[in-house]
């Protein structure tokens, strides 16, 4: 019942952020046809144009439209792409928005993928020992480190990690120039940087919740009875402690998760990655409208669905929440 | 795969080195409870402490100029590393002693249970303060002044393309590097401290007036701000900028309609905080006294909530100061952010970034965008060290 009411909740979100995004973008000056034919735009040209697309109709059944059309699957065409046909002629083959995002977008999923990989048994594994070593050398510096990491731009870690790992020794390469027919290994190895870069940033807060979420229950009776019976210090904190605590470290990862989409998009301009970061950042350079427009909706769909998987497993992980009183 | 064999044989030489030393101090010592119960994760840690430390001295002392005259690049920047380390240390030791005999009893007080971590941010923060504050009288050239040698290299040796005059070298139009750096701490800073004061101004007294107001006005503010909240502030911030873009017509106007977009979006996050943090004081009773005295909406904001709400918004100014700042960072990376003329560290570390590839030719040069770059993460790491340090105060953990 409760997560019905999360899930209603979390559909409502997505429409009234789909609204936010429409609205946003209909307070550009100027609308898409005089975008569309740029400085040669005369009076009954533009006028065309608005007909044809249905601009000339009311701000609420233009988002209507747009809606139902997003959620066909289809995004428009870009601008760019427009501008090319109108100018150099040009068949019917004009590439949708969609069709231009798809391949990105399964190359972004890739780079989250195994930055999640390489991240979470790494984050959680650390917050492990940190706390089973806790007020020790070993758990300041983790600490200090970590909070370093966090606190600097990703831009900032990306080139300290492309000057050691790729200019001073060439371990990996430094660009990830990804295209089709590439095999598993190859791409895992132009991905690995970004990858360990992305990791870095987001390290730090997961390691340090499962940390806090650990030691919160070592003050707990149950844990001092398995002490009690001689029980070793790593036991009990993976058997005993780790159980109890996973729900707030399930909670962090997921919301990690939903912050790596963010920082996506630096990574993906510093590493030339081409993934759905890197035409959001160029389409808002050029002003591609309906470009920007579904990456944005994209990106923000992903994060509030990361968002709603965290709250669900939560949920799910704990009895007291899964039958409320 | 070299590397990677190197660094397995390094793993096993260190596990075995270990286990070797655990049992060496047991017999060396008659089974001493320091030995006898230590654990091998310990004596792992410990050996894996010890090889780090052989090699860094052995990396230290290598040679940082080959015999044929060419720098071995990385033996220079990791001394460079050591170096500032050793320093920053230092300085930031010599702080907090002088903190702690010099000022009024209560900074002496403040700076005796001071961490190292957190004087080292306090100092940060006073240099980056001072460094903004007399850009013009501390650089040498104004932030826009172009010379004629372009792209001149750094270290102002003129045999290997340098110019005395600029220790840092120029930029592709001929602008001299050090005095933009300079004045990247008055805008990129600077533009940030004002944002995230407009956010606060914004979030906090929106937050402070839904939490005396309550009813429709707190309903309509939350779930806007729950709308706001939905959508990553990075992506949200670029697709307003895109549309700031085509209103804007001069360079500058994009900059102000940055302040602002940043500005609404992080206040969202204030309000939050604010808001909560005013519903527990407006239950107080001396809340309730002041109502009844009849006092206006002002005089209950920023008379009797605002002094004792004061320490949890100080610790947030410091976090949002930090995410503003970088935030401001990354859109001035992605070439949306602060426009040009300014200066600013963001797009000088893409304006500079393709120097990293001769890192194996002229160290100095590929240091330029790290400069940059490390100019950011220098004091958003402090501001995180003070704010850690001030957290754990207020809330006396002790752990």
């Amino acid at each position: 019942m409760i997560i019905a009411q999360r899930l209603a909740l979390g559909v409502l979100t997505l429409i009234v952020v789909s609204m936010v995004i429409f609205g946003a973008v209909s307070m550009l000056p100027g609308d898409f046809a005089e975008a569309i034919l740029g400085q040669g735009a005369t009076p009954q040209a533009v006028a065309a144009i608005r007909r044809d697309l249905g601009l000339d109709e009311p701000a609420i059944l233009r988002y209507f439209s747009w809606l139902g059309d997003t959620l066909r699957g289809d995004l428009g065409v870009s601008y760019a792409q427009m501008n090319f046909q109108s100018n150099m002629g040009g068949g019917d083959n004009l590439r949708t928005v969609a069709s231009q995002i798809a391949p990105r977008f399964a190359n972004t999923m890739f780079l989250a993928g195994v930055t999640a990989c390489i991240a979470v048994p790494f984050a959680v594994g650390l917050g492990i020992l940190a706390a089973l070593f806790r007020n020790s050398a070993f758990d300041k510096a983790a600490n200090v480190s970590t909070l370093s990491s966090i606190s600097s731009p990703e831009f900032f870690l990306a080139y300290i990690l492309i000057l050691f790992l790729a200019v001073l020794n060439p371990v990996l390469p430094s660009l990830s120039n990804i295209y089709e027919g590439m095999t598993l290994s190859e791409r895992l190895e132009k991905t690995l940087l970004p990858a360990l870069t992305l990791t870095l940033v987001v390290t730090a807060h997961m390691m340090r919740m499962t940390r806090a979420a650990i030691i919160n229950l070592l003050a707990s009776p149950y844990i001092e009875m398995a002490r009690l019976k001689g029980v070793s210090p790593m036991r009990v904190i993976v058997r005993h402690a780790l159980p109890n605590a996973l729900a707030p470290i399930i909670n962090v990862v997921a919301l990690n998760l939903a912050y790596l989409i963010t920082g996506v998009v630096v990574v993906e301009v510093v590493f030339v990655y081409p993934g759905i970061g890197q035409l959001f950042v160029d389409s808002v350079k050029n002003r591609d409208i309906p470009v920007v427009q579904a990456c944005c909706l994209i990106f923000a769909a992903a994060y509030i669905l990361l968002n709603l998987t965290a709250d669900i497993l939560s949920i799910l992980s704990n009895p007291r929440l899964r039958h409320p009183k | 795969m070299s590397v990677w064999t190197m660094i397995l044989i390094a793993l096993v030489a260190i596990a075995v080195a270990a286990w070797v030393g655990r049992f060496v101090g047991r017999r060396a010592t008659g089974n001493a409870p320091r030995f006898r119960d230590m654990p091998y994760a310990v004596a792992f840690g410990y050996a894996f402490v010890l090889a780090l430390l052989v090699w860094a001295v052995w990396y230290y002392l290598q040679p940082a100029v080959t015999e044929a005259g060419a720098p071995v690049a990385g033996v220079t920047f990791f001394r460079w590393a050591v170096h500032a380390l050793i320093v920053f240390a230092i300085a930031a030791f010599l702080f907090r002693l002088l903190g702690r005999h010099v000022g009024t009893s209560a900074t002496r007080k403040l700076f005796r249970h001071m961490p190292l971590t957190a004087a080292f941010g306090v100092l940060v923060i006073l240099v980056y303060a001072i460094l903004a504050i007399f850009a013009p009288l501390i650089a040498p050239y104004g932030q826009a002044v172009v010379f004629d040698q372009v792209n001149a290299l750094p270290g102002g040796n003129p045999a290997t393309g340098g110019n005395p005059a600029h220790p840092l070298g120029t930029d592709q139009i001929g602008r001299d590097l050090l005095s933009r750096l300079i004045y990247g701490a008055q805008n990129t800073v600077g533009i940030a401290f004002v944002t995230t004061l407009l956010a606060f101004v914004l979030g906090g007294s929106l937050g402070f007036l839904a939490a005396v107001l309550r009813g429709w006005f707190d309903q309509l503010m939350s779930r806007a701000v729950d709308v706001l909240m939905a959508i990553p502030s990075l992506i949200f911030a670029l697709l307003l900028m895109t549309i700031a873009s085509a209103w804007a017509t001069q360079s500058w106007m994009l900059t102000v309609y940055m302040v602002f977009i940043i500005a609404v979006i992080d206040s969202t996050r204030v309000f939050r905080l604010s808001r909560a943090v005013g519903m527990n004081i407006v239950v107080m009773d001396y809340i309730e006294a002041a109502k009844l005295r009849g006092e206006g909406l002002g005089y209950l904001i920023f008379r009797e909530i605002l002094p004792n709400a004061y320490a949890p918004l100080l610790a947030e100014f410091g976090l949002r100061f930090c995410f503003v700042f970088l935030t401001i960072a990354s859109l001035s990376f992605l070439g949306v952010g602060i426009q040009p003329p300014l200066a600013d560290w963001g797009t000088m570390v893409r304006d500079l970034a393709q120097f990293i590839n001769f890192a194996a030719f002229s160290p100095l040069t590929a240091a330029l965008p790290i400069m940059a770059a490390g100019a950011i993460a220098l004091l958003t790491v402090a501001v995180n060290f003070v704010v850690d340090w001030m957290l754990h105060r207020s809330s006396g953990l002790k752990e």
